[in-house]
């Protein structure tokens, strides 16, 4: 079929895949890239002449998306791609995030900024491991949405029981981990089944297809509903240079991006971590003066009293985080030198980078059972676990529960600024055990 | 069980952002970063589309001061008159700094040499490498986007480049949230990319809200050209055409700007922002498949150059 670009503005949604190899994630992504029109002749023929010399009769599609020259070499994906697609309703940012031993680490990076992750199930095996991992990766980056696709359904001569087993389970089982919104989509990525196009094999289900589910679900959360947060990127005072200086001499504004909430000329708020407070006197949307901004608008914010405010502040409004420099939190460690106790290294948390020490690493979660287990080696690469930091100087952080642009942060190596871990404030599942609770979870 | 039909529809949110007010906060986000965390942040600016999105949405982030990073513009020496022309009177207009570093200047004094094919846009890595370290600059901002190719499909927003400017994408910093790592040792560099989420349609929607002036070679208009390799190419003293090649004046339009020896027109009507932007959503093939030849180069040939210290 044909997909009509559209050429006005629409909305924009960030998701993110996961399945292993195995359960038909590149032919979905090729699909979904393929019937929105993404993929284009010239691209086409690259990928046929490509499969040509390798002595493939048929394109490998994979070939799309695998760019790298190792990994055409060695047939696999090395680390999370971007690939951009459109419809007429909708603009779409996938994280593509390859499902081999570095896993963890991948799919937490394409989860850090999804607002939906599709969890790709093969329908003969119905809700494995690899599933359980998916699923608690998604909870743990608090993505909003997620999609079950229940795959190679043709395979399965297309019987609901199979699919509706495998729904009550996954969903079931994501429920256990805080993750409410779950949809399950019964397709076929080889054959087109309810990717793009309604079955017409599968009359017993009801639901949209996985691309109208895309284009449908809402889009990021109503910024009303949490208080505002804005982390001071840059203090802008045209007077030290400029043509215009003489007319701007007395503006002071404070460039960010709102990471939650509304901020409103005239709102009271809050600066950390000094806990000055003023009112907000003046906002300009990228040169244009306004009353209102929300998340996640970059704007310039103008405040009633000359404050000492500088890069790293947090402008805060409603209620305020009170900054500390003891730091417990969930971390997923990206590195391949693990993170001891004792290490020291940097934190950056919005725009403030600080000096931090590893204090404790209180347990590792086994993300196949959720039991905490303990970890006197560390964390090594891929693993999530649970720390206590301490910092030089006080953070205002939020819980990641709460808020993922301010309660997330990373640690990075001192000596040559590796990014080491991923951070999230806060206790990672409600749902966590320790290995005393018994064994029969799940 | 949950099923899809549970879905909440779309709402009448008033807080939604356009995709367009949402690829533009996340960049402006990423000039202000940098401003915010390096010494001597310089804007590679070619006088192309999106070299001069870039530089409109770090005018917008720091209004009303002025833009704090310079330009550099790496010259072939092969170039669009009329892209000369529209960079040097953007530079006037908002009172900025260039530099330019000349690849004629290395061909000359022995460091470059000629290619064979006349193509010089392979040979931008040497000129650049060394605009970058004799001026120290410890950012460079590229209007790479993602959806160019597939090497740039696994490209960082912040991407850190060793001592030889080299790219290794196996050793690519893990990127999360909105939280960008510039830490690097003396000597290193990072090449930030503001544009990584935008395709070029995005660039052209973008280009038409915001009403923003392009070299005229944008829009449909007569031109002498020859046809090479299945593409329309400018005559020029850079070795076009040759005996065997005829010149035809054709209506055409450009969709990159680049060296003239390897940057391809396309046969076009095109002549507003509007008519482009419907050629582009019904076009079957990329920008860079349809007017690029260095690309043609070799499957990988993106990659390698990336490696080299390509953008």
């Amino acid at each position: 079929m044909s997909v009509t670009i559209e050429t006005s503005a629409t909305s924009l949604l960030r998701f993110a895949t996961a399945g292993s190899v195995d359960d038909g994630k590149s032919t979905l992504v090729g699909r979904l890239l393929h019937d929105s029109k993404s993929v284009l002749t010239d691209q086409l023929e690259a990928v046929e002449h490509a499969s040509r010399k390798r002595g493939q009769e048929t394109p490998d599609l994979a070939l799309l998306t695998d760019g790298l020259r190792a990994e055409r070499e060695q047939g696999i994906t090395i680390d999370v791609a971007y690939r951009y697609f459109a419809t007429a309703r909708r603009r779409f940012i996938l994280a593509d995030t390859p499902g081999h031993v570095q896993y963890t680490r991948n799919m937490v990076t394409g989860a850090s900024t999804a607002e939906l992750a599709v969890v790709l199930v093969d329908a003969r095996n119905g809700v494995v491991e690899q599933t359980r991992r998916h699923a608690a990766v998604a909870a743990l980056l608090r993505v909003p949405h997620v999609v079950l696709a229940v795959n190679k359904m043709d395979l399965v001569e297309y019987a609901e029981p199979v699919f509706a087993a495998i729904a009550k389970e996954f969903t079931a089982y994501a429920a256990s981990l805080g993750v409410t919104d779950v949809v399950a989509v019964p397709i076929s990525a080889l054959a087109g089944d309810n990717v793009v196009e309604p079955s017409a094999h599968m009359d017993w289900y009801g639901g949209p297809t996985l691309l109208e589910h895309l284009e449908t679900v809402p889009v990021g959360s109503d910024p009303s509903e949490q208080p505002a947060r804005f982390p001071v990127q840059y203090v802008i005072r045209p007077q030290s240079g400029g043509p215009d200086m003489e007319k701007w001499r007395d503006y002071r504004g404070y460039a960010g991006q709102l990471a939650s909430g509304v901020l409103r000329v005239g709102d009271a708020v809050t600066v950390l971590p000094s806990g000055h407070t003023t009112t907000v006197a003046g906002i300009d949307a990228l040169g244009v003066e306004t009353d209102i901004a929300w998340a996640p608008q970059s704007v310039t914010v103008r405040l009633a009293e000359d404050i000492d405010i500088s890069r790293g502040d947090l402008i805060s409004a409603g209620a305020t985080p009170v900054p500390t420099k003891d730091v417990e939190a969930t971390v997923c460690h990206l590195s391949d030198r693990p993170l001891h106790v004792g290490a020291k290294v940097l934190l950056k948390h919005t725009t403030r980078t600080v000096r931090a020490l590893v204090k404790e690493i209180s347990y590792r979660i086994d993300i196949d059972t959720l039991e905490q287990r303990s970890a006197p080696e560390g964390l090594a690469v891929n693993e999530i676990g649970h720390v206590v930091l301490r910092t030089a100087e006080p953070l205002a952080l939020d819980s990641y529960t709460d808020n993922r642009r301010t309660g997330s942060f990373l640690l990075i190596d001192p000596a040559d600024g590796t990014t080491l871990t991923a951070g999230m404030a806060g206790e990672a599942f409600d749902t966590v055990r320790t290995d005393a609770d018994g064994e029969d979870w799940v | 069980m949950t099923t899809a039909t549970d879905s909440l529809p779309v709402t009448d949110n008033p807080f939604t952002l356009s995709h367009l007010d949402a690829l533009e906060a996340e960049s402006v986000h990423i000039f202000r970063e940098v401003a915010g965390e390096f010494e001597r942040p310089v804007i590679l600016f070619s006088g192309g589309k999106d070299s001069i999105v870039m530089l409109h949405l770090a005018l917008k982030a720091f209004w009303p001061a002025p833009v704090p990073f310079t330009l550099l513009h790496v010259d072939t020496g092969h170039n669009f008159p009329e892209v000369i022309e529209y960079r040097d009177r953007t530079v006037a207009q908002h009172n900025l700094r260039l530099h330019v570093a000349h690849v004629q200047d290395f061909i000359d004094d022995g460091r470059l040499r000629e290619r064979p094919d006349g193509t010089r846009n392979p040979l931008q890595t040497v000129p650049l490498l060394d605009a970058i370290e004799s001026n120290k600059f410890d950012a460079v901002f590229g209007g790479g986007r993602r959806d160019e190719e597939k090497a740039r499909a696994k490209e960082r927003v912040f991407s850190l480049r060793d001592e030889f400017g080299a790219w290794d994408p196996r050793r690519q910093r893990p990127e999360l949230w909105s939280l960008y790592n510039g830490k690097h040792a003396v000597g290193e560099h990072v090449r930030v990319f503001p544009l990584s989420n935008w395709t070029e349609l995005d660039v052209w929607q973008y280009i038409e809200r915001e009403g923003i002036e392009l070299p005229e070679i944008y829009y449909a208009h007569h031109r002498d050209v020859f046809k090479r390799d299945g593409m329309w190419l400018t005559a020029g003293e850079w070795g076009g055409p040759k005996e065997t090649e005829t010149v035809e004046n054709r209506l055409i339009r450009y969709r990159t700007v680049g060296d003239m020896s390897c940057t391809g027109a396309v046969d076009s009507d095109a002549a507003t922002i509007a008519d482009v932007i419907t050629e582009i959503a019904a076009s079957r093939l990329t920008e860079r498949g349809a007017t690029r030849a260095d690309d043609k180069m070799s499957e990988a040939a993106m990659e390698d150059r990336k490696r080299e210290g390509y953008f």
